[in-house]
């Protein structure tokens, strides 16, 4: 288990000050200039050197994405923060901006620095009003305090950071929607390449980063990476927040090394499954994107990124959805399924008319009103849209079927064959 | 230039291309729904899949795609198959299954593609998805349900028209294409959304249950309703024309035509003249042609041959105005003029009247000068090469007249002729925009020519266009633009008044005492003459056929084979599509007829004959279609003083749009469209 | 929300931006580089939607403010009407004074969201989505996951989170709002905000002190 020495979000909670005065305290904004000092170079390589992958769902290596960023530009380059935090089962950004802002705004500043660029520009989800709000005040105060703005903190770099709050959209937590949005317009993800990196915020250079994976950044610079790698498993380095929700006694959030063993991690930290370990039916380890795993997989797999990829699912963003023996299963994806449909942006016509598809028939499985050869359609449905879209959202609507029917399929044909015994019995045609 | 395979064909492309680019060179047809090569790439309808090796495993958009170097694409393997039939299966889940009341069946691109490559059967059993119609005015009928959102309405009216009043409201599957705010579009060039649309969300209204394509026959020709000449496709069945549809032609109109252009058709079966009429007692009266003839031709004898004169309209094709004016010259007159509006136009020399820097050429323009015109209402088709240029290279644009808003950000300069000079002596600070641009170009519109300081405007524009370097040896920056379809051909044809001949206003004044209009109906007909004998030959009964004292059917410009010269100069040619309505002729032939019986008989008597007349006038018109570029080296300026500029501010030539001719006056449709503008509206009361 | 067509219902005839709005627009235009303020689109909607809550006790957007937006920002109308109908938290009808929106997406539905969203429908009476209460207290809209998961389930009441809730709290709560009060945003059990229910067991240093 992760020591408290070894965490870096040392306020999750909100048990102290969450701005300047209490940052400082927590070792923010420490040396900050001594950290500049080392150079563009300097910085990505020791970020490289940390083996830390990005945090937002995909992982990333984050040094290697910072160093993509052109050395000579004649454009301005944007570092462009995502705190579009919307997966379902994700709750974790949400704390370091309302508890831990300073060290977003730290991170902002050495990543911007170190990638050549002018500005942050951090887009929070439009349902943190009131999170929003906090950073808002922490970047105002950082700003008061010379941290940020005109020559920040004494090391003769400008660099400004803007709050830019969405308005109720998930699929601007996809970085070129995210970039579209910022810019004034619908958040359509755009097509790659381009990448960002050459043509992002404006038409300007930009890196969009996770807010995790940049708030940990100015604590990887000043323990060192070989710290940091010293945490986790090879390839899986590092301590990472999980938000552990569900069918758990105790849900909450909570900042352990990856790798830790997922059983060890719910009861530990959540109070176990509810009922007991063994009255776990599966969980969703990454946030409602990833497959799901059945329990025969939960009892002894490893919480990171490799391990859970090796097992046709992802660590994504570490949010642990718990499912109990009493849930029902084929109406909790049913319900992804509907998210999916709901925030599909429309542009492209598999995911457009695929997600409400799914979404209908999984409606149907849900309460058995389906054929068996149905499943299969639905499989293959999830096919056609998966691999087909300009972003990620397909294959993230796709996902979790896929994960219900290579799992759960004897379920799925149960309660269709429950539902045809049903409607076929000879007490409900006398009841008509 | 990269080398790629697609489909084990070795080729190579220009750096940027796309995938698709690539294999169209290569002859491999893909198919799409939102890719339109005209338009930005929007990559969101996924048919146009395509496979590339080395590559993460999974399909590629090769619209979007671009090419690399080595690069191998496979367009026919197993994975693009699947891709491409569930993109099919996914648009056709939605999409109604009402072909068979469709005005685009037989010619959509849906049904076309899901012959080619979707599944026989569907496997969506849900309720399809029905989508409220939206009402964007009189041309554009909706049904909104058969869209399948590519978006390329959107793309074009914001892109290409740039008045951009249609977007994609909500999203996912509840995302719908529209104006939000209901209103008819504002754009000109709306109907060409109509072509666009790859189902049949966007169809043409006027033309609503009204026919198969199948049953049509299909004429190329020329549109006239203004200058530009674009190219269209006439539709008919029977004797009646029943749609217009813009033809291809990269150096003139692209694939785009003025919405005017496209619906004016209504107006060709309404007050049409279908017989001859003579004035008897003061009034027209039914009569034969030989009848009608000899009326003239009464009239004629015994007048002086500088009493007799002729005016050729704005739809004239050259051929009978030729005709008309060996006519007049046969009769001994030199009172002719095709500047109904009285523009000061020299037609000493071709580059003094003409749109010099071509309707290509202004693609490569990078500072736009607008004097006494709204190119928008003038030429639609011709402004979206303007805007085209503006939006690419940047180009600032100054205008001169009334303020105007031409779809692309315009810097008003003032409101009357003394901006040229402030521009010519550099008093102004457009002169410096102007003069440090590579390619600067100059457009006089009508509006700054029918004007009694035309000529001196003329020879100012062309002063300024010297001074700040547009004219050059491999440069002719120099236009003029022109509204009527026949001018160009007319000057070129030395349809102007000849040695102490008679220009319009003179002949209106009681000039002559025999006016010869060829569709003549621009010209204040209340000046004529009350003893001034009036022979209208034309087509509708219009301003013109009102004063007529003997009426002369001719044809229209579907009903005739005819040439044309646009405002560019280009000689162009239409073909007829369908015969003109009961005992009207084609104009060229009435000429001739009339002039046998007066012994002054044309020396041809086909139209291949008066063709190589024409050629024999004008060695321009041996050149059909084809219009070199070309420079200037003689700087020497048109007639007029530059110095004899008024200060009267300038006029447009065009108004409204919708109703600018005897055709479109007559449109039903041009006339709803009309209403649907409130200032125009305002206008007329 | 969802684009209800903007005919459906009454439209202001004319909207100005007030010296609030005023202020808060130059603020924001000011926070972007000099010609894209149309980043502002986002941040400006919530401008005429707070405007319209100060002014009408209903937080919308209506065409008019659009426009004045769209005015103001040198975009096209169209445009922000798209992006207004594209995000779902501009409301693009007349909502309640309090808008109540119910979190039922799997984490939240897991922890019993079912029990909220019956527990407001009997205490406001409404009975579909994205409808008002007969009195006007309450709109009702059914959200996608709001992002505070391991507090489910939440019911977010206009900016605010009630986090931890069951039926009888969100009854209480609805009852407090329709007396006028504002119960404490977050957890209506008591928690530490994200730390698990009775303590956590990690961060158990105080390093501030």
């Amino acid at each position: 288990m992760l020591q408290d020495k070894d965490r870096i979000f040392t306020n999750l909670f909100g048990v102290h000050d969450p701005l300047l005065k209490g940052a400082r305290a927590r070792g923010d904004w420490d040396g900050t200039a001594a950290i500049l000092a080392r150079g563009r170079d300097g910085i990505i390589d020791e970020m490289k050197k940390s083996g830390l992958r990005g945090r937002g769902g995909a992982g990333f290596p984050t040094g290697l994405k910072w160093s993509f960023m052109p050395k000579e530009s004649k454009l301005p380059a944007y570092l462009v923060v995502n705190a579009d935090e919307s997966e379902p089962g994700t709750c974790k950004d949400r704390d370091i901006l309302r508890h831990d802002p300073h060290k977003l705004i730290e991170g902002c500043l050495i990543a911007g620095f170190a990638m050549g660029a002018c500005a942050a520009y951090i887009y929070v989800r439009g349902e943190f009003y009131n999170e929003g709000c906090m950073l808002q005040a922490a970047v105002d105060e950082a700003y008061e305090a010379g941290l940020i703005g005109k020559n920040a903190c004494g090391s003769g770099y400008d660099f400004d950071v803007v709050v830019h709050r969405g308005a109720g959209a998930y699929i601007c937590g996809e970085e070129t929607a995210l970039i579209e949005s910022l810019e004034g317009k619908k958040g359509m993800p755009r097509m790659k390449p381009p990448f960002p990196a050459g043509v992002g915020l404006y038409g300007c250079p930009s890196t969009v980063n996770n807010v995790e994976s940049i708030a940990v950044a100015p604590t990887i610079l000043r323990r060192g990476a070989d710290w940091f790698l010293g945490i986790g498993r090879p390839n899986n380095a590092g301590p990472k927040l999980f938000c552990i929700s569900g069918h758990v006694n105790k849900p909450g959030n909570v900042e352990e090394e990856l790798g830790i063993p997922l059983r060890e991690l719910i009861e530990r930290h959540a109070g176990g499954v509810r009922g007991g370990w063994d009255n776990l039916l599966a969980i969703i380890p990454g946030g409602a994107s990833v497959r799901l795993i059945p329990k025969t997989i939960c009892d002894d797999i490893l919480m990171d990124f490799d391990s859970l990829r090796n097992v046709r699912s992802g660590l994504g963003t570490a949010a642990v959805i718990v499912m109990d023996k009493s849930t029902d299963l084929i109406r909790a994806i049913a319900r992804l399924s509907k998210f999916y449909m709901h925030e599909s942006c429309g542009q492209c016509t598999p995911c457009r008319e695929g997600t409400g598809w799914m979404w209908r028939t999984m409606n149907r499985m849900a309460e058995g009103r389906a054929t068996i050869q149905e499943i299969d359609t639905l499989e293959q449905v999830t096919r056609q849209v998966e691999g087909h879209t300009i972003c990620a959202l397909g294959d993230a609507a796709a996902w979790p079927i896929q994960g219900l029917i290579a799992h759960f399929r004897p379920m799925m044909e149960e309660r269709i064959n429950a539902y045809k015994a049903r409607i076929s019995s000879p007490s409900r045609m006398a009841a008509e | 230039m990269p080398k790629l395979t697609i489909d084990g064909i070795a080729i190579e492309v220009p750096a940027g291309s796309t995938i698709l680019q690539a294999a169209e060179a290569a002859g491999i047809e893909i198919p799409r729904f939102c890719y339109h090569e005209r338009l930005s790439v929007a990559g969101n309808c996924r048919m146009c899949l395509v496979e590339v090796e080395k590559t993460p495993p999974k399909p590629i958009a090769s619209c979007a795609y671009p090419v690399g170097e080595g690069m191998v694409v496979h367009t026919d393997t197993p994975m693009v198959r699947n891709g491409r039939r569930g993109v099919m299966e996914f648009l056709l889940i939605n999409h109604p299954l009402d072909c068979p009341i469709c005005d685009q069946g037989g010619e959509c691109d849906l049904q076309d593609q899901a012959v080619g490559f979707g599944s026989d059967s569907s496997r969506y059993d849900e309720n399809k998805r029905a989508v409220k119609d939206k009402d964007l005015g009189p041309l554009v009928k909706t049904t909104m349900t058969r869209c399948i959102h590519c978006t390329r309405c959107i793309r074009f009216i914001t892109e290409v028209a740039g008045v951009p009043e249609l977007g994609a409201t909500d999203r996912g599957e509840h995302m719908e294409v529209g104006t939000y705010v209901e209103k008819a579009l504002s754009s000109e060039l709306s109907g060409n959304i109509i072509d666009l649309c790859p189902v049949g969300a966007l169809t043409s209204k006027p033309y609503e249950f009204v026919a198969r394509p199948w049953e049509l026959q299909k004429v190329d020709s020329i549109d006239v309703l203004d200058a530009v000449g674009a190219n269209i496709r006439i539709d008919s069945r029977g004797p009646e024309v029943l749609r217009i549809l813009p033809r291809l032609n990269e150096d003139v109109n692209e694939e785009w035509l003025g919405d005017k252009s496209r619906f004016s058709i209504d107006g060709l079966k309404r007050s049409r003249l279908d017989r001859p009429w003579l004035k008897k007692d003061g009034k027209l009266q039914a009569v034969s042609w030989a009848e009608a003839f000899s009326a003239i031709a009464d009239r004629t004898k015994g007048l002086s041959a500088d009493r007799i004169g002729a005016i050729a309209g704005d739809l004239c094709d050259a051929e009978s105005m030729l005709a008309l004016k060996d006519l007049m010259t046969s009769l001994g007159s030199a009172n002719i003029d095709c500047r109904q509006d009285g523009a000061r136009l020299d037609a000493s020399r071709r580059d003094f009247y003409s749109f010099n820097t071509s309707i290509p050429g202004i693609e490569e323009a990078d500072a736009v000068l607008l004097i006494g015109t709204d190119p928008r209402k003038e030429a639609p088709v011709l402004n979206a090469r303007i805007r085209k240029a503006v939006v690419a290279n940047r180009a600032p644009v100054g205008s001169i007249g009334p303020v105007i808003d031409p779809t692309y950000k315009t810097v008003h300069l003032g409101f009357d002729p003394s901006v040229l000079n402030a521009l010519h002596n550099g008093s102004h600070p457009f002169a410096d925009t102007l003069r440090n641009a590579k390619k600067p170009m100059i457009v006089v519109g009508q509006g700054a020519l029918a004007r009694a300081d035309g000529a001196a405007v003329l020879a100012a524009a062309w002063r300024l266009a010297a001074s700040v370097g547009a004219l050059t040896a491999d440069w002719h920056g120099f236009n003029v633009l022109h509204t009527a379809a026949a001018r160009v051909g007319g000057l070129d044809l030395g349809f102007v008044p000849g040695a102490n001949g008679k220009s319009v206003a003179q002949m209106l004044d009681g000039g002559v005492d025999l006016l010869w209009l060829l569709g003549a109906d621009e010209i204040d007909t209340a000046r004529v003459g009350a003893n001034t004998f009036v022979v209208y030959q034309g087509h509708h009964g219009d301003a013109g056929a009102h004063r007529a004292d003997v009426i002369l059917p001719g044809a229209a410009y579907t009903e005739k084979s005819g040439t044309y010269v646009n405002t560019e100069g280009r000689v162009q040619r239409g073909f007829k599509a369908v015969f003109p309505p009961g005992d009207a002729r084609e104009d060229w032939t009435i000429i001739r007829a009339f002039s046998q019986l007066v012994g002054k008989t044309l020396p041809y008597d086909t139209i291949d004959a008066l063709r190589a007349r024409l050629e024999q006038a004008n060695v321009a018109f041996s050149r059909i279609g084809y219009l070199p570029r070309f420079g200037c080296s003689d700087l020497t300026g048109p007639s007029g003083d530059p110095a004899a500029v008024g200060d009267a501010p300038f006029a447009l030539a065009v108004e409204n749009y919708y109703q600018t001719d005897a055709i479109s006056r007559n449109s039903p449709t041009m006339a709803e469209c009309s209403a649907t503008k409130p200032e125009l509206a305002a206008a007329a009361e | 929300m969802a684009a209800a067509a903007p005919s459906n219902f009454e439209q202001p005839a004319c909207f100005a931006f007030d010296a609030q709005s005023e202020a808060e627009l130059a603020m924001l235009i000011g926070r972007y580089p000099a010609g894209k303020q149309a980043s502002v689109v986002i941040p400006g909607l919530y401008v005429v939607q707070h405007q319209m809550k100060r002014q009408t006790d209903s937080a919308w957007v209506p065409v008019k403010g659009m426009d004045a937006l769209a005015e103001r920002l040198g975009m096209a109308p169209i445009r922000v009407y798209e992006v207004a109908t594209f995000y779902y938290m501009f409301n693009m009808a007349p909502i309640g004074k309090y808008h109540l929106q119910v979190c039922t997406t799997t984490p939240c539905w897991l922890r019993g969201s079912d029990e909220i969203v019956a527990a407001c429908r009997a205490e406001t009476g409404i009975a579909g989505w994205k409808e008002t209460s007969a009195d006007g207290m309450f709109t009702m809209t059914e959200v996608e996951c709001v992002g505070a998961c391991v507090n489910a389930p939440i019911l977010q009441v206009d900016d605010d989170f009630y986090e931890d809730l069951n039926g009888e709290r969100t009854t209480a709560l609805l009852a407090a709002l329709r007396r006028g009060e504002k119960p404490p945003k977050g957890s209506t059990i008591g928690r530490q905000n994200s730390a698990p229910e009775g303590g956590s067991q990690t961060l158990l240093f105080a390093p501030e002190a």
